[in-house]
């Protein structure tokens, strides 16, 4: 079940990473964050909850299974938080189905965390205009803001600024480059 | 600028290239410093029906400045216009400076529709052209001035010239005289160097009037071209600011909450249309700089933004996605409803209007390239006027001739000028890094 759980994060992790096209271009994502996000995953799950089990029995058997469930829950949350990049289609301002579930976690997060600032940042790719690009990264960090707030987030611990197509997280003009610049950044404060 | 940009044989360095796509360097790109970097022309493609002019060089008596040639720069206006195939000097047979030495026969057979000639004298501080035009083919004298700047001003004497030859010929007032404002991106420090410039059109006489590296977007020139306003992210947000040029006082006029963007002044400078997003979405509205009153002038759930006052003055065209992506809207007055003007592919923004009525010009993409097209306000009819695919930022020549855009070559972003119906064109490309957004200033006086 444990397992389970883990693979399900790792398959996100993953997923997310391939969405951003950063199999072929990891050498252009920030801090290799992907990567790191898995072992993440392993050492929190599996410590707490193996480590319980081995100290003289006692942990083991509290450990309701309903416990468990929260701990794997909130560990999975966790992996899930340290993807803070989100990718758009040209032009639009959707929120994509695998991203939603990551969103969730941030949305909790910041639910039990009131003093947590987070600052949502727009992009746009370089394709058409730079004032309309810039109403466009708007546009998807409001999105972002609207999924956030739905999802348990307040109004007053977000901020959100667009750069339009100003800030590429890569430089170039193909489809990749493209593709991992049309994004919203959750930056936290 | 460098000294080597100023040498007298400049000009003999710009050939004039017909051939489509056989773009050169005409000036070697110089090593100056970034600051004082210049912008150098390419022409990349001539005019079809370009009118031949032979523009001799000019007497001179008493210590004329050996930069800046008067008469080169003159030449290099015309043929960076694309309306006119000039003569290089060496295949000229005879050079006169007044009437009493023009043969119209010379003239013709070398195929020369206009004849221009002169002579600089300088008193004191100052240099005094006195020049004439001559039609050849009537062989009648269509034009004879003087006019005088002072000896370190050579430049602004010759665009004035360029532009009094330009307007005899063509009817039209000449745009020679004008300036650019452009940014200027460069990143071969690691960290990125904003420069918002101020240059002569032909991309001489740079100046650097803001710098900084957070983006600067969206220049746009004041009415009496004395002021520029613009959007800074120097504050880590998009903000507008109105900037004087001669005093290089600035204002902050719009720093509300969500986007503040697209300024675009209105004919008696004494309003702004603005992009804000402060009401919940980008919304078109007009402030008033004196009170800093707004009027919202838009209403949609859609993004609306990029407006331009239209040629009366009442009405605006603005970029809006109402109907699923972004097209060009036009608003007859600040009240009236909004109506449709591009239907020719799904994605159509950044309109600039001309000062005629005639035309709107704009970001237009076919297939996946962006290119500049116009659309015939009147018929409605639309024109695809660049062959270049990442084209963005048009703006319109105050005479309506001429049309100035940021593209892509080689991965860098150059300006390129072309004329309003598509057929020649040039380019300036940066010496370093990245330029782009630019505007052209109104006639100065």
């Amino acid at each position: 079940m444990k397992i389970t759980a883990h693979q399900k994060a790792f398959a996100m992790v993953l997923s997310l990473g391939l969405v951003a096209g950063c199999s072929s271009t990891g050498d252009t994502m920030e801090d290799g964050a992907y990567g790191s996000d898995v072992e993440a995953v392993d050492q929190d799950g599996g410590s707490t909850v193996y480590g319980g089990g081995d100290r003289d029995g006692v942990s083991s058997s509290d450990l309701t299974d309903e416990e468990l469930r929260e701990r794997e829950e909130r560990a999975e949350q966790e992996a899930m938080r340290n993807i803070t990049t989100f990718y758009f289609d040209f032009d639009t301002a959707e929120i994509k189905p695998e991203a939603r579930e990551v969103l969730v976690a941030h949305a909790r997060y910041l639910e039990n965390n009131p003093n947590q600032q987070v600052r949502l940042e727009g992009h746009a790719d370089e394709r058409g205009t730079k004032e309309y690009n810039l109403a466009l990264g708007e546009r998807r960090a409001n999105a972002v803001e609207r999924f956030l707030i739905v999802n348990g987030a307040s109004r007053g611990q977000m901020e959100t600024v667009s750069y339009g197509e100003e800030k590429p997280a890569v430089m170039g003009s193909d489809e990749s480059a493209l593709a991992q610049n049309r994004r919203v950044e959750l930056v936290f404060e | 600028m460098t000294n080597r940009t100023r040498t007298p044989g400049k000009t003999s360095r710009i050939r004039y290239a017909c051939q489509l796509v056989c773009a050169f360097f005409v000036c070697a790109v110089l090593g100056s410093g970034p600051a004082s970097a210049e912008l150098t022309i390419r022409i990349t493609e001539g005019a079809d029906a370009a009118i031949p002019v032979a523009v001799v060089p000019f007497a001179e008596s008493g210590g004329i400045p050996s930069s800046d040639k008067v008469s080169s720069i003159v030449q290099d206006d015309l043929t960076m216009s694309g309306e006119f195939n000039t003569l290089a000097p060496e295949k000229m047979l005879s050079l006169p400076s007044q009437r009493s030495e023009m043969y119209f026969r010379d003239w013709r057979l070398l195929g020369q529709r206009y004849v221009l000639v002169g002579q600089l004298s300088r008193s004191g501080d100052r240099v005094e052209a006195r020049y004439e035009l001559f039609d050849v083919n009537r062989e009648e004298r269509i034009l004879g001035s003087s006019a005088s700047a002072s000896a370190n001003n050579m430049r602004t004497l010759a665009h004035h010239i360029s532009d009094k030859v330009y307007e005899a010929i063509t009817g039209v007032p000449g745009a020679f005289s004008t300036k650019l404002a452009y940014v200027t991106l460069d990143r071969a420090s690691g960290e990125p160097r904003y420069r918002l410039q101020v240059s002569d059109v032909d991309g001489k006489r740079a100046r650097v009037r803001l710098e900084g590296k957070e983006p600067i977007l969206s220049p746009a020139w004041s009415p009496d071209g004395e002021k520029l306003a613009y959007v800074s992210f120097e504050t880590g947000r998009p903000a507008v600011f109105i900037h004087e040029l001669a005093s290089g006082n600035r204002t902050r006029i719009a720093e509300f909450r969500g986007l503040n963007s697209a300024p675009a002044w209105s004919d008696d400078g004494r309003s702004l249309l603005l992009t804000l997003s402060k009401d919940g979405n980008a919304e078109i509205y007009r402030m008033d700089i004196a009170s800093k009153n707004l009027k919202r002038l838009t209403n949609h759930w859609s993004i609306d933004t990029e407006a331009s006052w239209d040629h009366t003055g009442n009405g605006f065209f603005f970029t809006s996605d109402r109907s699923g992506g972004p097209q060009i809207y036009h608003k007859s007055s600040e009240n009236a409803d909004p109506r449709r003007i591009t239907f020719g592919s799904r994605y159509n923004a950044r309109p600039r209007p001309d000062n005629e009525g005639k035309y709107v010009y704009y970001v237009h993409q076919r297939d996946r390239a962006f290119h500049i097209a116009r659309t015939n306000l009147k018929s409605g009819e639309e024109t695809v006027l660049t062959r270049t695919e990442s084209d963005e930022s048009p703006s319109v020549a105050p005479n309506g001739r001429m049309l100035i855009y940021a593209t892509k070559q080689s991965g860098n972003s150059v300006l390129t000028v072309i004329s309003a119906d598509g057929g020649a064109a040039y380019s300036l490309p940066a010496s370093e890094g990245d330029v782009r957004e630019p505007a052209w200033s109104p006639i100065l006086h």
